[in-house]
Parts: C-alpha cells; structure tokens; sequence
C-alpha cells in the first residue's frame, strides 16, 4: 500500500504530467478558459486514465509486445467513448463546453505514455494508484491554469465573480496566447519552489519506475525495464554506459518476446 | 605590432558605434513624430509618454537587480517605451499603458535573454497584447480634438478622405502615426546617421502600395494609394520598427525578402482583413520568420561553392 501511496506523490507532485513531464499540452491550452473546464477535463482524463492502466496492467502479460500500441488505444478509445456517453447522459453541459476535447482524449500522450512506461510492466495496484495520481496531477495543474485564467480574463472563479467591476478584464488570457502565458508563469513558480526546497536540502528525489532512465543511480527494486546489461549489471564508466544505453530499447524487447 | 599577433575569437574588426549611440539616435529621430502627437493631441499624449517610459525603464531596472546585471543604461527600455507610446491611442487608461511596458520589457525582451535575443519587437508584441486584451480601449481613437473614425476605417468604408490632412497629420489615431512628414523627418535623420538604411522600409512600401494597387478595387489611383500610404502606421512602422536591428533579418538579400513579405503580409491584412490596420500584426508575423530567412539567404562564404560546400581543387 506504501507503493500506493508513493505512485499518487509521484504523479502529482514530482512527475506531474503537465508541469514537470510537458505532456498533453494540446488540451492543457484548449480547454482552460475557467477553473471549471479545467476540473471537468481534468477528472475526465483522470477516469479514463486511472480504468485504463487498470486493464493494461491486467492484460499486461496476453498482450503481444509487437501490437501493444494498438491494443492500448483500443482499450483507451473504449473507456473514452463510455466515458462520453456518461457525461452527455448526465452532465451535458461539461460535455457541450469540453467538445471535441472529450474524443480527443484517447490520443492524450498522458494516457498512452503511461500505459507505455508504467502500466505494461507493472503490476495491477501500483498501475492503477499509477493512473489515479497522474490523474489528480493532471486536474490540479489543469484548474489551476484555469483558474488564472479565468480570474485574469473574466473576473471570475468558478463562475462567481470575485473581482469588483472597476477590474477590467485582461482578454488576452482567455484565448490561446493567455493560456501559454499562465502555462509558462506556472512551470516557472514550480521550480522556482523546487530549487528553494534544494537548496534548502529538501529535494524531491527522482524515482526510478517513473522512470528516468537513468538504472545508474536508480534505487528502485524489482524494476523490469533495465536500460542496459542483460541482468541489470550496471555500466562500468559514463561512456559505456551511453554506448550500452543506446541499444537500450532493442534488448528490453528481446527480453520481452522471450517471455 | 603586438596587437597583430593577437590570437583571440571573431568578430575582429569592431565598430565603435555603441547601442546606447544607436538608442539615443532613435530616440532622437522619434522627437518629430512625439513632439507632433503631444501637439496634435494635447498634455495628455505627454503623460502617455511618461507612464510608458517610466514602466519600461523600471522594469528594466527591477529585472537587471534581481538578476545582478544592470542593461539600463544601453537606452533600449526608452526607445521600447516611446514607441509603445506613439503606438497608443492618446484615451487610453495609464495603468494600461503601464502594463503594457511591463509586458515590452519583462516577457518580450527580458524573459528571452535580454536585447538582442528577443525574437519580436518588444513595442509591437506590448501594442499586440493590449490590442487583444482591451480591444475597446485600444481602438478608442476619439478625443477631445477629432471624433470620428480613423482616416484608414473611413477608406475601408468607402467614404472620402483628406489626403493633405493624412499627410499633415491632422487626423485621428494613435499619437505617434498621424504625421507623416514629421516621421519622415525623424526618418531623415536615422538614415543621416546611417542608422538605417532604404533596403527594408523601400521593398516594404512599393511591395504595398503595389499590392494596394493590384488588390485595393481602386487601380492605381494616386489619391487613394497616398492614403493608404500616410493612413495607419504604415510609415512609422516601416521606417522605425520593421528596421529594428534585433528583429530584422541580418543578410542584405534577407532584407529585401523580409521587407516584401513585410508588404504583402499588410496589404493581405489591410485589404482582405475585417480590420482597417494590419501594420503591426505583419510584423510581429515577419519578426517570426527572420531565421528561416536567414537560413535560407545566408552568404557563402569565401573559398565554399553555392550551398556550402568546400570547393574542391
């Protein structure tokens, strides 16, 4: 339950997916006009992340590794469609305002990268707090994008106007610009923080299954995907290991199909 | 005879002209355009002015603290600061300007590396912001001495417009613009001083007004041409944006490309835009393709064949 606990931390404060990892950037601007698009896309991206490392985790071991990327859409395409169907039956105003944002999930490198370098080669539970921490991770970034935004460029947090009416709304941060603009300032302020908290001999520390390819200096026990040596025997000297690394790839699939 | 033999890395040969020589030259050749704005519409483009300087200046001074090297002094924060200004209309809220000066300074110029590694016209990309941030503010070019749209809005319509006063300057719009003789003297000046040169405001102009003439439903009528010509910020931009010495491409036959494009890009957006103006949208756009033009029209140098390769004995 440790390892629970630890792939939550994980996705939602040292890899969270938007403001450490970069990714799923294309819904990250699109869709945070207001804190509440940014919540609903958020928790939406976060279901069908959390259900479908899930099922890969379980099917981890039938699917074949040569057509696993195409068995990782189907199963995410699957989750997005009920999904949709969900929120168009029950709350058919996120879904009008989200549009084509919501299909547009199954192409979400979150998802699929997770499925890719967590969920295939891990087991069911940390799989699943996996997807669920990367999820919250995802939600918090987005609404507190969307936040800004919406505090900057309308005036309003949740729909409720907060600002006095003598603020004149910035418009420029509800269309795209703003949105890269908030985008930007926010990654700033997280590592502005996190270099304080280095300095200050707090760091966050890398963690191996994230994973950072780095099996040098990696601590995790049990990991299957060694980026060199055939039995995790680590690289002598720097150059070596970059030499062994770059054939990195080839051998973790050799290693798969003899499995 | 030892200063000969001294091994050291490019450039070799160094000009003595300093930027803040250069600044101060801009600044100087901006005085017409300035003077006839504070003129033409009162203290209150004099206070625009200031509230524009001071942000610029300050938040240069602020950004050159915190990250221990003070630029202040190179002038550039002024001249981004005056040409903010002559690009506002004269009813705008100060603290509006204001911001706009920070946003010249701290997220165009200061955030990529400072003067010299801003890849857009920081007085453009500030005049762009607010444009789309208040679009209303910004477009509010009556005042106290004219009312009524601007000459370039009122051509776009269809009605008639002045000519003599679009070239004198007595026309509505933002407060450095209007005149074009007194930013064609400024202009005089910069080139006096070999500053600039023709290369990118002339291919600029005649690419537009023949774009103008082509596309503009009118032929090539002179009264309508010298209208788009003196309308809108055509001249100011030509001859003190489009020429700025960070944004424009470096390669003399890269000049000529960037002014033309500079030319269709306007007259795409003047002609066939919804909005009247497209001065400043063409080039901030231009400002983003510099590289690519420079990439592709990069001199070979001496002792390489065409496309740079070693020419073989």
């Amino acid at each position: 339950m440790n390892r629970a606990g630890e792939r939550l931390y994980n996705g939602l404060v040292k890899e969270n997916p938007t403001f450490v990892l970069m990714l799923g950037m294309c819904p990250t601007l699109a869709v945070t006009t207001s804190a509440m698009n940014g919540l609903g896309m958020g928790l939406t991206t976060m279901v069908v992340l959390a259900l479908s490392n899930l099922i890969i985790s379980l099917l981890r071991n039938i699917i074949p590794n040569r057509v696993r990327i195409p068995a990782f859409i189907v199963i995410i395409a699957s989750f997005v469609t009920a999904v949709q169907l969900l929120l168009e039956a029950y709350i058919p105003a996120l879904n009008k305002s989200l549009g084509v944002y919501i299909p547009l999930i199954v192409v979400n490198c979150i998802i699929l990268g997770r499925a890719e370098s967590y969920a295939y080669s891990n087991p069911v539970i940390p799989s699943l707090f996996d997807g669920i921490g990367m999820g919250l991770g995802f939600t918090f970034a987005l609404t507190c994008i969307g936040a800004v935004r919406e505090l900057l460029g309308a005036g309003e947090l949740f729909g409720f106007a907060l600002l006095p009416d003598s603020f004149v709304p910035i418009r420029i941060f509800g269309q795209a610009p703003g949105a890269f603009f908030v985008l930007a300032a926010l990654v700033a302020l997280q590592n502005y923080i996190k270099n304080v908290r280095k300095k200050a001999g707090k760091p966050y520390e890398k963690i191996g299954s994230g994973c950072s390819e780095d099996c040098m200096n990696c601590s995790e026990k049990g990991c299957t995907r060694r980026f060199y040596g055939e039995n995790g025997t680590q690289a002598e000297s720097m150059e070596q290991g970059t030499a062994v690394k770059k054939a990195g790839p080839e051998t973790k699939d050799s290693e798969r199909e003899d499995r | 005879m030892s200063g000969l033999f001294k091994v050291s890395s490019n450039p070799h040969i160094r000009s003595r002209v300093a930027t803040n020589g250069l600044m101060t030259a801009a600044v100087i050749a901006l005085m017409p355009a300035a003077g006839f704005g504070i003129y033409n519409f009162g203290p209150r483009a004099l206070a625009v002015m200031t509230v524009t300087i001071a942000s610029t200046l300050l938040t240069e001074y602020f950004f050159g603290l915190y990250k221990k090297k003070l630029t202040i002094t190179d002038m550039s924060a002024v001249v981004t600061g005056l040409l903010l200004a002559l690009n506002l209309p004269v009813t705008i809220p100060l603290w509006m300007a204001a911001l706009g000066g920070v946003f010249a300074i701290l997220v165009v110029k200061m955030l990529f590396g400072g003067l010299g590694q801003n890849f857009m016209n920081p007085a453009l990309a500030a005049r762009c912001f607010l444009l789309i941030s208040f679009p209303t503010a910004m477009t509010a070019f009556e005042c106290d001495a004219y009312t009524g749209a601007t000459p370039l809005a009122a051509l776009k319509a269809g009605e008639a417009v002045n000519v003599l006063d679009m070239v004198m300057g007595r026309t509505a719009g933002t407060i450095g613009e209007t005149s074009v003789i007194a930013i064609l003297a400024g202009a005089c000046i910069l080139i006096l001083l070999g500053v600039i040169d023709l290369r990118i405001p002339g291919s600029y102009i005649v690419t537009f007004v023949l774009f103008a003439g082509i596309f503009g439903g009118h032929g090539f009528h002179p009264a309508y041409l010298a209208a788009q010509l003196s309308g809108g910020g055509l001249m100011l931009g030509a001859f003190f944006m489009a020429t700025d010495y960070v944004t424009r491409p470096i390669t003399i036959k890269g000049q000529y490309v960037y002014g033309i494009l500079l030319g269709l890009l306007t007259g795409i957006f003047r002609i066939f835009g919804p909005g009247a103006e497209g001065v400043s949208y063409a080039i901030i756009l231009g400002n983003l393709l510099v590289p690519l033009i420079e990439k592709y029209t990069k001199p070979t140098a001496f002792g390489y064949e065409r496309g740079g390769k070693r020419r073989e004995k």
